[in-house]
């Protein structure tokens, strides 16, 4: 589904990743681990095509996003949900309408998929703060709807950068249990983090790669975690 | 075709599109303000240059079929060479009608520069005839050279000396006009240009996290597009009609209405500043439509 040969990014004068190989399989679930800095999220970001490849070859869905124009990055994008860290809200709008965006920009419409979002709602627990504003949200509620956002269309690939980066360990294992739940239903997942209690809790649950990520490279991780 | 089929799109908006930008008062009472005031501006620039045209019309046709004759001859030849070029004119084609002006008349022409008492027994004026010609014109250098011969003190003038700058006077105030409803245009579209940047750039985050969960680069266009269209499309309906008023109530033109006073719009005119609030809709959408392209292509 996303497969990278021998990809690597650079900034300015400064190489970030250099010659990372992976591929995710379809109903995978990856963790992606590493010191802060190590390009875990400029790893998922280039899942996405918010950033591209310095060199080396990126397919995603079997496309080489180079090949790539504008319109078949966004449809494409559509295919895959992600949870990014600081959750990428539109501040003036309710949250519903910000969990229906994504269909919104795809043209679907919003209203015949009502029973589809206050379902999701439900799913993650947020029925009760439908109309409520992003900046009223505490971290945890911020962090479970960006992950309501991201499966709404229904995606093969669901990518999250540091989803309980913000949340105490309860509302981080809670989340976790959805990530869980959606690899159950076949959606291939990557999480970054740096938390490996929670890649532990995971592991306990669901057969997962671990990655480290550390000076430029990745490599599996062992038995040491 | 392809633009006015965009323009049907934008202006039937999709929900989506309409709520992702935040709401911007000041942006958006700017902009509803300079569209007004352009709009307001452009009924003028449009109402002089019909003027002129009207003016430019008028003064071409009028003094094109006049002529007059001006007999400057001894007193004693006088009246003789005046029946003899009345006689001239009366047989020569293209000439449509011609008469002797009479003492008041006279008078009547001087009256401007020496007041309405000149005593015409102290100051000698010559005689003229005033012609009006036929649409097909008179041989100018024939009748000059029959006068010659039937009265040499006749001296014909077909106000071309002076006709011509007039007329060109008012062709280069219609092209004023034209090319201040060219340069309000440009304005227009500039200033909305601003706008929309500041819009755009003050909503990159938006921008961004549209793009990060799938819409396509016309879905985010639209939103801009859309808003800033119908803001110009409302300022300059407003400043349109505050400048149709403001022309309807101008003084009228009378009978010696003088420049200023034939301002006005005229029949079938008054529906040509109607067309200002489609123009200006335009200019915002291809100005905003430009502005959002750009802003996106920074984005990835």
């Amino acid at each position: 589904m996303i497969e990278l040969q021998d990809v690597a990014y650079s900034y300015g004068n400064g190489t970030l990743l250099g010659d990372v190989s992976l591929q995710l399989a379809p109903g995978s679930f990856h963790f992606l681990t590493g010191p802060s800095g190590a390009g875990k999220s400029t790893l998922l970001k280039l899942c996405y095509m918010e950033l591209l490849p310095s060199a080396g070859q990126l397919s995603i869905f079997g496309r080489d996003v180079t090949e790539m124009n504008r319109d078949e990055v966004a449809r494409t994008r559509r295919r895959i949900g992600v949870v990014h860290q600081d959750c990428q809200f539109l501040d003036h709008l309710p949250l519903t309408d910000n969990l229906a965006l994504p269909l919104d920009v795809s043209g679907r419409d919003a209203s015949t998929e009502a029973q589809n979002l206050t379902e999701l709602m439900a799913w993650v627990g947020l029925s009760a703060r439908a109309d409520a504003l992003p900046p009223q949200l505490s971290g945890g509620e911020r962090q479970r709807a960006a992950l309501a956002r991201a499966v709404i269309m229904d995606p093969e690939i669901v990518l999250a950068d540091e989803p309980t980066g913000n949340v105490d360990w309860e509302m981080s294992l809670r989340l976790l249990q959805l990530l869980i739940e959606l690899n159950r239903m076949g959606k291939t997942i990557l999480v970054a983090t740096h938390d490996l209690n929670l890649i532990r809790a995971a592991k306990a649950q669901v057969s997962a790669r671990v990655l480290r990520i550390a000076q430029g490279t990745l490599t599996l991780a062992g038995a040491d975690l | 075709m392809r633009v006015f089929g965009k323009a049907g799109h934008l202006l039937a908006g999709t929900s989506g599109a309409d709520r992702v930008v935040p709401p911007t008062g000041f942006t958006a009472r700017l902009t509803v303000f300079t569209a007004a005031a352009m709009a307001f501006l452009a009924v003028f620039a449009l109402a002089l240059s019909l003027a002129t045209d009207r003016l430019a019309t008028r003064w071409s046709e009028a003094l094109a079929r006049t002529a007059t004759i001006r007999i400057s001859a001894p007193p004693e030849q006088a009246a003789t060479q005046l029946a003899n070029a009345l006689a001239v004119l009366e047989t020569t084609p293209g000439i449509a009608s011609s008469r002797a002006l009479d003492d008041t008349e006279r008078t009547a022409l001087l009256e401007p520069w020496f007041g309405p008492d000149l005593p015409l027994d102290a100051l000698r004026i010559p005689e003229m005839i005033e012609i009006v010609e036929t649409a097909e014109g008179v041989d100018v250098a024939g009748l000059r050279a029959r006068l010659a011969g039937e009265a040499p003190g006749a001296v014909y003038d077909d106000h071309t000396r002076w006709r011509a700058p007039l007329v060109r006077a008012a062709e280069r105030l219609r092209l004023l006009g034209l090319l201040s409803l060219a340069l309000i245009s440009a304005a227009t579209a500039a200033m909305i240009t601003l706008a929309a940047q500041a819009a755009l750039a003050a909503n990159d985050r938006v921008i961004a996290a549209l793009r990060l969960i799938g819409a396509l680069d016309t879905f985010i266009a639209r939103a801009f597009v859309r808003r800033f269209t119908l803001r110009a499309l409302s300022g300059a309906a407003l400043g349109t009609g505050l400048g149709m008023i403001a022309v309807a109530l101008l003084p009228s033109a009378g009978e010696a209405g003088g420049f200023l006073t034939g301002l006005g719009f005229s029949g079938a005119n008054w529906l040509l500043p109607l067309t200002i609030p489609l123009i200006a809709s335009l200019v915002a959408f291809a100005a905003t439509r430009y502005a959002a392209f750009r802003q996106l292509r920074k984005t990835t």
